[in-house]
């Protein structure tokens, strides 16, 4: 799994490449607790998770998502998932993530 | 399952490790093609074998060391999986397999594993062994 960065204005976005399983669970969770850090400060945040590159995911990632949720709702910074793959869109579909992680892209 | 006759099959055993999850349902799925299965069957197959294997290394093994054990039986176009590990089971199983339930909420689990098997395969059959673990049978027919 590899993330990376970008910042435009209040928005930043953070494109995930790879696979989210309980192997790479923990470092999905540290980057973006990280970034939660670095955003903080900026007035009206919102964080998009480009999920274009994720090629699989299990319910571990369903629990990174949820645990992020619960972290950034409390710092009133928004989260949307952007350009989920098929099977990937499915599983955020089915466990009702959408509901509070809008898709968008 | 055993009882059955398959037209092709293969087992393994791999440790209760993190990094084998993507090995293992990797494997699996690479088997499963032979029955000329689509991307989206294959996916299917590759997040419940995931599911099962990281169920027996969370809570069956609780992050010990341990052994997991697969099986795939190909009969005509159905893909029989079995997995199975030598941990401390499961106290209820029903409970277990309803949606949201986690018993390690704290970890940010989902508790959506069980659902997610249910959903992507054809049948799904979870037990306590006698000589402790729990396995876990599924079977899913490849539309041709």
């Amino acid at each position: 799994m590899e993330i990376k960065y970008s910042l435009q204005g209040n928005v930043l976005q953070a494109n995930l490449r790879g696979e989210l399983d309980e192997y790479t669970a923990e470092y999905v969770r540290l980057s973006l607790d990280t970034l939660l850090k670095d955003i903080s400060c900026v007035s009206s945040a919102q964080l998009v998770l480009d999920f274009s590159g994720v090629s699989f995911m299990d319910s571990t990632g369903i629990g990174v998502l949820l645990g992020r949720y619960n972290k950034f709702s409390k710092k009133d910074i928004s989260m949307f998932i952007k350009n989920p793959q098929g099977h990937v869109d499915r599983i955020l579909k089915m466990t009702g993530i959408y509901d509070i992680m809008p898709k968008i892209g | 399952m055993e009882k059955q006759e398959f037209d092709n099959k293969f087992s393994m055993s791999l440790d209760a490790k993190h990094i084998n999850e993507g090995f293992a349902r990797s494997m699996v799925a690479t088997f499963c093609v032979q029955l000329n299965a689509s991307i989206s069957e294959i996916n299917d197959i590759k997040t419940a074998v995931s599911e099962a294997v990281t169920n027996s290394i969370v809570h069956g093994y609780n992050g010990n060391d341990g052994e997991i054990l697969i099986f795939v039986g190909l009969r005509k176009n159905v893909a029989y999986i079995k997995i199975s590990d030598k941990g401390i089971g499961i106290k209820d199983i029903t409970k277990a397999r309803q949606p949201f339930y986690t018993t390690k909420s704290s970890q940010e689990r989902s508790g959506m594993g069980f659902t997610l098997m249910e959903s992507f395969m054809d049948k799904l059959n979870v037990y306590n062994n006698s000589y402790g673990g729990v396995t876990v049978e599924m079977s899913k027919e490849i539309k041709q």
